[in-house]
């Protein structure tokens, strides 16, 4: 049993205190339960739900930041999800934009597929964003840290990793309920200028 | 054979202005030429190029993602559970390995099965000639315009100046 098991937050109240302290800003948010949490917490044109493409999440988010250099762009993802695309924390290490947040919820299982185990139990993923290059990372375990942190990378330079250990517990919160086609054309008019 | 400044600016004068990609020994010449002109920006796997050109259409830029064929299947699931469902296009230049069975034997299969294979991905696609360029080009601009969904230009062994020519 995990020594902070029974105590963490579940990633939907985590999710519901990042999206108070955000505003404006375009939200990548990865395939699963997060963009199904994220649309029923706040269905905001900002946010960009992915229902497939897993791995995908920092890939898109990054190339919003590198043609939006003056907008600061958050990306949403899941532990499996940083697992499969792990190769992007090298390409966003590199680049350092400094407009790039990346929100890491990590539950250590696959939670839409039935909560089979992933591996970051013993990969610290935080730890690999910062030897990939990224400027600021932290690991939060509660939601007060989690604000601190959180505002405080809004006002830093990154690229930055804020990884959120959350518990299994999945909201009950539907499908998306908005067609891709229309997500898209939403986001992109949200965004523009 | 077609120089690579002339086929990038091609590019550009129909507004493509992101570039990524993984590299090819056929696409060489013109990924130097990107890189001489700061436009290009390397991805580690063709689907993390896909992605990035998926958020760089969506915040407003023409994006195109250069690859060998065996990036199509890296980025299957990327093209068609992200581009295709979303409609976001995106240009892909693909370099044809294994055309006519003439390779290294990791290409052969991919070679050989990669016109059918986007056929099946619904991918629409065009082999670039020198004779055929201006309309190639036009074509690529009209379908990305019209379908929202990416568009294959596949580029053979030749056709544009690499490297080492």
């Amino acid at each position: 049993m995990r020594p902070e098991e029974g105590t963490l937050i579940s990633r939907a109240q985590a999710i519901a205190a990042l999206l108070e302290l955000l505003t404006d800003q375009p939200v990548i948010i990865c395939n699963g339960f997060p963009s199904r949490e994220a649309h029923k917490i706040a269905d905001r044109p900002t946010h960009f739900y992915m229902i497939g493409s897993m791995g995908n999440a920092p890939a898109i988010a990054l190339g919003v930041a590198l043609a939006k250099p003056n907008k600061q762009v958050v990306t949403f993802d899941g532990d499996g999800n940083v697992l499969m695309g792990m190769g992007t924390l090298a390409t966003v290490g590199a680049l350092k934009p400094k407009n790039f947040i990346h929100v890491v919820f990590d539950n250590e299982v696959y939670g839409t597929t039935g909560n089979q185990p992933t591996i970051s139990n013993v990969v610290p993923l935080e730890k690999v964003a910062k030897a990939a290059g990224y400027v600021n990372v932290e690991r939060v375990l509660d939601r007060d840290d989690l604000v601190y942190e959180f505002k405080d990378m809004l006002k830093k330079d990154g690229p930055s990793m804020l990884l959120i250990k959350v518990n299994e517990f999945a909201e009950d919160a539907g499908r998306v309920l908005h067609e891709p086609p229309d997500i898209t054309k939403r986001f992109m008019k949200a965004i523009e200028g | 054979m077609i120089e690579s400044d002339a086929f990038v600016q091609a590019l550009q004068d129909m507004g493509v202005d992101f570039f990524t990609g993984v590299p090819d020994s056929i696409l060489g010449g013109i990924i130097a030429e990107l890189m001489d002109r700061r436009l290009y920006t390397p991805a580690v796997r063709e689907d993390e190029a896909v992605g990035m050109a998926a958020g760089a259409y969506m915040a407003g830029k023409v994006p195109a993602v250069l690859m060998q064929n065996s990036g199509l299947g890296t980025s299957l699931n990327t093209l068609i559970s992200l581009n295709m469902i979303y409609r976001q296009p995106c240009i892909l230049i693909v370099s044809w390995r294994g055309q006519g069975g003439k390779d290294a034997p990791e290409h052969l299969v991919m070679g050989e099965v990669m016109p059918q294979f986007l056929d099946t991905m619904k991918i629409p696609h065009r082999v670039l000639t020198e004779k055929t360029a201006v309309d190639d080009f036009k074509w690529v601009a009209e379908t990305f315009m019209k379908q929202r969904i990416p568009v294959a230009l596949v580029i053979t062994k030749g056709v544009v100046k690499g490297l080492h020519p």
